[in-house]
Order: C-alpha cells, then sequence, then structure tokens
C-alpha cells in the first residue's frame, strides 16, 4: 500500500463526488432527483438510503462479479444479475431494518424501495466493473456517487424551498423552473472539471 | 381507426413518452448530445420494448400476480444484453458513444411502464404495436432533441454541417447543462400553450401502480401507501386523494 493508491482512491473519491456527479453530469436517478426535491427533510433521507444501498450493493456486485462470473466467463451477464441483485438487496435491506433499528427505518425505510428502480444504484455498479477497480476502489467509487447524489439533491431541495416564496412567472411554474434550477447547478458543477 | 393503427398513432403522439408521458428522463438528456446518439438510443429501447412486450404479454397467464416484478425484469434484462451484444459486435461507435446508457435501459421506465400497464394485460399482436408506436415515439423525440442540441451547440446535424462557416456553435448545448437547459425550455413552451404533458398535469395518468409519474413523484405519498399493512386499502385511498 503506497502513498500512489492512495492518492488514486482520493481522486476516485473527487471525481464521483463532484466532477462526474451522478445527476448533474451523468444523469442517474434524474426522476427521484426531480421528484423527492421539494423539501430538505425528505431530500436528505432520500440521500442517506441512496449511500446506504449503493455503498452495499458497490461491494455485493464487486464480490459476484469477480468471483462468480468472471471465474465463469459469464461476464456478459452483468446486467441481469446486477439488477436482480440490487432488488433482492433492497428489500433484505429494507427487512433487517425494519426488525432490528426501527429508529433507521422510520428514517429510511419509505425510500427504500424507491431505490430499487433508481439507475444510478445499476449505473454505479456497471461503471466500476467498466473501470476495473478492485474492492476498495469500488467502495470509494459507490460511496463518492453516491455522496454526489446527496449533495445536489439536497442542494436541489434548499433552492426549491426558497422558491416557493419566489414570484416565478406562470409559464415557468412547477417543473421548467427546476430544470433551469439544475441548468445553473450543472453548469456550476461543470467547473469542476479543471480540478483533477 | 384500426386499433393497430390507433397503438401506433397512441405511442407516436398522444402518449408520446418523452414529450407528453415524461418517462425515462435519465437517457433522453444524457444521450441527447448529437441526432445519430438519438437513433441508435432510440431504436435500442424499441427493440427491447418490441420483444419484452411480446413475451410478457405472450405469458401473462402463465406469470403469477405476486412475482411479475422479477418475471418482468429478467425478460427485460436479457432482452437488453442481447441488445447489448449485437451493437458491440455490428455497431461498436455507436456502443462507444451510448457506454453506460446501453445495459441502463433496464430501468427505463418506459419499458416498465409499458409491459405492467398494457402488455400484461392485452394480446401478443396489441403489445407488439404498443411496443413499435411507443419505441418509436421515444426515437422520435430523443432524435429531435439531439438534432436540435446538436445544430447549436455544433452547428451539425447528423453530422453534416448545417449553420454558416461564421456559426459559432454555443458549445453549453451538447455539454451536461444544455441538456438541463433545453428539456426547460421545452417544458416551458408546454405549459404556454397548455400542450398536453405529465409536467402540468394535462396528460392522463399512467396506469402503473404508483401512477407512473415520476417527476411528480411524493415519497410521501408512496410511504403513506408503503407503511400501512393492508397495501391495497392504502391504494384506494391515493386514487381517492387524486
Amino acid at each position: 500500500m503506497d502513498s500512489k493508491y492512495f492518492v488514486n482512491l482520493l481522486l476516485i473519491f473527487i471525481s464521483g463526488a463532484l466532477i462526474n456527479n451522478v445527476i448533474l453530469s451523468q444523469f442517474l436517478g434524474i426522476c427521484s432527483f426531480l421528484g423527492i426535491s421539494n423539501k430538505i427533510k425528505s431530500s436528505i433521507g432520500m440521500g442517506l438510503a441512496v449511500i446506504f444501498v449503493i455503498t452495499m450493493s458497490s461491494v455485493i456486485c464487486y464480490l459476484i462479479y469477480n468471483y462468480i462470473l468472471a471465474p465463469l466467463d459469464l461476464g456478459y451477464l452483468n446486467t441481469i444479475v446486477f439488477i436482480a441483485v440490487i432488488a433482492c438487496l433492497v428489500q433484505f435491506v429494507e427487512m433487517v431494518i425494519k426488525k432490528y433499528s426501527p429508529a433507521l427505518y422510520n428514517a429510511l425505510g419509505v425510500y427504500l424501495p424507491l431505490i430499487t428502480t433508481n439507475c444510478a444504484v445499476l449505473g454505479v455498479a456497471l461503471l466500476n466493473v467498466e473501470n476495473g477497480y478492485d474492492l476498495v476502489e469500488s467502495i470509494v467509487s459507490g460511496f463518492s456517487a453516491a455522496l454526489g447524489y446527496t449533495i445536489s439533491i439536497i442542494l436541489m431541495a434548499g433552492i426549491r424551498e426558497r422558491m416557493e416564496y419566489n414570484d416565478i412567472p406562470k409559464t415557468f411554474q412547477g417543473f421548467p423552473i427546476t430544470l433551469i434550477t439544475a441548468t445553473l447547478m450543472a453548469m456550476a458543477f461543470y467547473g469542476f472539471s479543471g480540478l483533477v | 381507426m384500426n386499433k393497430y393503427v390507433e397503438r401506433l398513432v397512441n405511442g407516436i403522439f398522444k402518449e408520446n413518452p418523452t414529450f407528453v408521458l415524461m418517462l425515462g428522463m435519465c437517457p433522453t438528456l444524457a444521450v441527447t448530445k448529437s441526432a445519430i446518439n438519438g437513433i441508435g438510443m432510440g431504436l435500442s429501447t424499441t427493440v427491447v420494448l418490441i420483444v419484452s412486450n411480446v413475451v410478457i404479454s405472450a405469458l401473462r397467464k402463465f406469470i403469477p400476480e405476486k412475482v411479475r416484478i422479477p418475471y418482468f425484469i429478467v425478460v427485460v434484462a436479457s432482452m437488453v444484453t442481447v441488445v447489448e451484444l449485437v451493437l458491440k459486435a455490428y455497431f461498436p461507435d455507436i456502443n462507444e458513444a451510448l457506454g453506460i446508457y446501453i445495459p441502463l435501459i433496464v430501468v427505463n421506465c418506459i419499458i416498465f411502464g409499458r409491459v405492467e400497464a398494457y402488455a400484461a394485460k392485452n394480446s401478443v399482436g396489441l403489445s407488439f404495436f404498443d411496443g413499435v408506436g411507443m419505441g418509436l415515439g421515444f426515437t422520435i423525440a430523443l432524435v429531435l432533441i439531439g438534432a436540435f442540441r446538436e445544430l447549436l451547440g455544433a452547428g451539425t446535424i447528423f453530422n453534416f454541417r448545417v449553420m454558416p462557416e461564421s456559426y459559432e456553435p454555443i458549445s453549453i448545448f451538447v455539454q451536461p447543462p444544455g441538456a438541463f437547459l433545453v428539456l426547460a425550455m421545452l417544458t416551458a413552451l408546454q405549459n404556454k400553450f397548455k400542450l398536453p404533458s405529465a409536467t402540468n398535469g394535462t396528460a392522463k395518468k399512467s396506469a402503473l401502480a404508483c401512477g407512473g409519474d415520476c417527476a411528480h413523484c411524493n415519497a410521501e405519498k408512496f410511504a403513506s401507501f408503503h407503511n400501512s399493512e393492508a397495501g391495497s386499502s392504502a391504494k384506494k385511498e391515493i386514487r381517492k386523494e387524486d
């Protein structure tokens, strides 16, 4: 473990959370980003649930790909296997925290079913394979992508809560102004691309 | 009108998945950098949609109601894998340009929406035409958005130079922020002219269990459904609220 390895991890972290932000530059998980970002409270819940699930699914998909699919030369099945695994994982996580941690379940439970079809989860798992990350790199990349998701959804919710008091032209009320906000956020995040 | 033709018209105009139902926003925003990418994505999705619709419709009497979602996932994911392999073998350029978004067709809500709302209840023939109509509607929408962004952002359409040499491309339109901007303007125009669209509540509701309205997905409403033990009664309450 030399220092180069840690620099590499840091680069994966920064690029996952800021530069290649899952929402604002890769467009993964747009539905939930636009749908649940009207209150800060619910967007924090969603963000935490996404961090939890993406980090876990990165680990499990890594293990399945490298110890089951790759040795059997079944790499091309990864889409089918990953989506099935993620769907089961979300159900399983939901059952486990419902039984063992009611507090956590109250905070995250309602958001978990929404995550099954969130393309960010599958997207990150597939990108990890595509980039040939090892286990630690996969965890860092999964966590940072989910953190990037959380950052942008909470920022968006903060802006939208304030916009409720603004006088928006009738044509732009609702969906259009949300997308304009997303445009400006994407431009701001685009500025990070010179960072690495 | 012939009921098969009606499915085509429905998919392309009346319930266009992109312009009217506002489904599948992720690929719409991500791949419309150019018109050619739009065609690649649109046709790949169309193939997956048609075959999934036909297969699910043919199997609809054998699939138990309670475990239908895993069945759908497996069918759709298998089709996506086939399309991915075909693209890799015969159209490596398009596969390269679309990258991760090809396997992500699996989680495209248009496909699940049609399979769940239409193919699981209707005959094979009708489901086939429904898939063709919806797929073409999606393809046309992606090509139009892609051509528009490419024209402004690079001065070309399908890589042919259209704008005069003196035209300075507004490159933000082919960058990620441009995708949001174009969609914002599109929905604003739909509001202005009161065109049917899910974003201004004038389009009819999808038959999906959750309402299918991803753009207005309301976690709290979903929560009230999810937390109640008697899911069916909660479902009725949600319907009533609407």
